[in-house]
């Protein structure tokens, strides 16, 4: 039944459904609605059994949820940005021991400076963890992604993260399917661990490895990441049959047929990035979107044949990599390789500056010119960059926090007063 | 796509103004979005927050920039924030003030937009009379209704029944039908040819 709510919401209402025996979190902004309406869901009863365990960290919130999926439940956590670098050594542990846990990624930026904004910094830090990370493009997506997330997770015993942008989905309030418990009960079975840390049966979890075997069983884990592959689009289609919308896959294609130029994003950006693709359409340009919902694993083959009639791709990108340039760029590159297109990042919408139609369908206008420059800034205001560059170029004693100064310029900018 | 923005102070329900909107919006069959400009909020500071309307599928997550009609909860703002921005001249304007628009200095207003667009309404007074609380939001929610026609005022009652439960819900639908009252009546001398009707579908608008 479609229903107006919160994306926060509808998430929380759908993993309650999904049956968590074990919900193990640290509240931080923007995945704090997720965990508090599975808390008071815990609370109140509607969501038994299960236990919802507080802690005092991201790292114990982990914690948890690695012994609680070692010992047989199906865990459930959720955490955003700085929370996530806090529970990273945990992370790489929940993918390395091969426990299906899933996790919410509200994603939000990471610091300093301080931000509690949205981008996909927080995403891009655990791409070579070994979790699968999935992206949503929509909050009905969010809310289906779940349900398909934990029923991967246990068919490859790997954990999954379902990312969906802090704040721009998980504070909007739109019409949105949570999926329905019967439902959810058909599609997902109950969780049979691949491993469980039994006293009837004792066994080890967690042995240390040595050079002797550390690579064969990281390629191990890497031929269960390509299981991941065939499974997600299989996954995906029954889901489509079950439920009746189709959600999650691995990349999704939007006007592509005869288009010169093909934009690649992740997340809610693509619902924007459409409204501007049709309007430059409307302008004449052949131009359309691919949306990489699974962008760990990466599908190589899937984006190179979505890419394969391209002349000019654009990765409009949430991240990025100071000291190079685009994250996903590089990964596009290599699924693009063979049809050699010109290539283009965007780097866009960092510590959630807004994204809007007017600015992509200039910079697409551009790109139709092939006048883009192979790594550009959206909407950069160059004139602080200019201005901090000067001043600490001219600075006589020390130049002082570039951060404060280009809050400070900003500042008397927009209220039109001159530098004393 | 009818887009409206909300201009408030932390602690007034703007975020929830632009909730119920939606929900009535929903409630009226159409497609609808609420968020807030997302922000560290304190009690007091600068808050926006903003409702899209459609027939479709609400596919964008930008900011509303060049809205269709502006809901202002706290007149004060006008000295601290760029409330107009990216308004046109036929915007409809919801200004929550129990003063003259002249009172406020503010009288250039009724030159720059359309008379039967342009509204004040003493929200808060409704709310403190209704409520006891200085809430203005669910008052101004009915008075966009009144003003715009894009949702009808069962909408928004069965929204505010339905955000707030019980007595606490009964006194906000009081104070809704007040600023309704109050809004046909001060649109009631503009030319009924160019008011809105309260059912009509704002098709028009897409």
């Amino acid at each position: 039944m479609l229903r107006q709510i919160e994306g926060s919401r509808a998430v929380a209402e759908t993993v309650a459904n999904c049956r968590p025996e074990v919900v193990c979190a640290y509240p931080i902004s923007p995945q704090t609605h997720i965990i508090e309406a599975v808390g008071a869901m815990v609370k109140s009863g509607v969501l038994s059994p299960c236990e919802f365990i507080n802690v005092e960290s991201e790292f114990a919130a982990m914690s948890v949820s690695i012994g609680a999926s070692a010992a047989g439940a199906r865990a459930y956590t959720a955490t955003a940005s700085q929370g996530l670098l806090f529970m990273m050594e945990a992370v790489y542990n929940a993918s390395g021991l091969g426990l299906p846990i899933v996790m919410t990624l509200a994603n939000r930026t990471i610091g300093g400076p301080i931000n509690i904004w949205n981008d996909h910094s927080d995403a891009m830090s655990v791409r070579d963890s070994g979790w699968i990370q999935l992206f949503a493009e929509t909050n009905q997506e969010a809310a289906d992604l779940h349900v398909q997330a934990f029923v991967i997770a246990e068919r490859l015993s790997l954990p999954v993260m379902v990312c969906m942008d802090g704040f721009i989905l998980t504070h909007a309030v739109e019409g949105i399917d949570v999926p329905e418990q019967a439902a959810v009960d058909a599609f997902l079975p109950p969780f049979e661990p691949r491993q469980v840390l039994d006293p009837d049966d004792p066994v080890s979890i967690g042995a240390m490895v040595g050079p002797e075997a550390f690579e064969e069983v990281r390629y191990l884990a890497y031929l269960r990441q390509l299981e991941a592959l065939d499974l997600i689009p299989v996954v995906a289609a029954d889901f489509a049959r079950e439920f009746g919308r189709s959600s999650g896959g691995l990349v999704r294609s939007y006007r592509t047929e005869d288009a010169d130029t093909v934009v690649v994003a992740l997340g809610s950006v693509l619902g924007t990035i459409k409204d501007a693709v049709d309007a430059r359409r409307d302008a004449g340009d052949r131009v359309g979107v691919v949306g990489i919902t699974t962008f760990r694993p990466f599908p190589l083959q899937a984006v190179a044949g979505a890419l394969a009639g391209a002349q000019r791709v654009v990765v409009v990108e949430k991240a990025f990599s100071v000291g190079f340039g685009g994250v996903l760029s590089t990964d596009v590159a290599m699924a693009a390789h063979r049809s050699e297109p010109s290539l283009y990042t965007v780097i866009a919408g960092l510590g959630g500056r807004p994204i809007t139609r007017r600015s992509l369908e200039d910079m697409l206008a551009v790109a139709a010119e092939d006048q883009l420059e192979a790594l550009t800034f959206l909407d950069l205001d160059t004139g602080i960059v200019e201005r901090e560059q000067t001043r600490i170029a001219s600075a006589t004693t020390r130049p002082g926090p570039t951060a404060e100064f280009v809050l400070r310029d900003l500042a008397l900018h927009q209220t039109g007063t001159e530098e004393p | 796509m009818f887009q409206i923005r909300i201009h408030g102070r932390g602690g007034q329900g703007v975020v929830t103004a632009a909730e119920v909107l939606s929900l009535a919006a929903f409630d009226g069959g159409h497609h609808a979005q609420a968020f807030p400009s997302f922000g560290s909020e304190r009690m007091g500071a600068p808050v926006v927050a903003f409702c899209r309307i459609d027939e479709r599928p609400i596919r964008t997550h930008e900011p509303v920039m060049e809205p269709d009609a502006l809901i202002v909860q706290d007149i004060t703002l006008i000295h601290q924030v760029d409330l107009l921005a990216g308004l046109a001249p036929e915007a409809y304007l919801l200004l929550n003030t129990s003063q003259p628009l002249d009172a406020l200095g503010l009288g250039d207003l009724s030159s720059r937009f359309q008379p039967d667009r342009l509204c004040t309404c003493p929200a808060t007074e409704f709310a403190l009379a209704q409520t006891g609380r200085p809430m203005p939001n669910a008052a101004l929610v009915a008075g966009f209704a009144a003003l715009t026609g894009q949702i009808s005022l069962v909408a928004v009652e069965k929204a505010l029944r339905q955000r707030f439960a019980g007595p606490t819900g009964e006194r906000n639908v009081a104070a809704a039908n007040a600023a309704f009252r109050h809004v046909t009546r001060s649109l009631a001398p503009c030319d009924p040819a160019t008011r809105p009707v309260p059912t009509q579908a704002h098709a028009a608008a897409d």
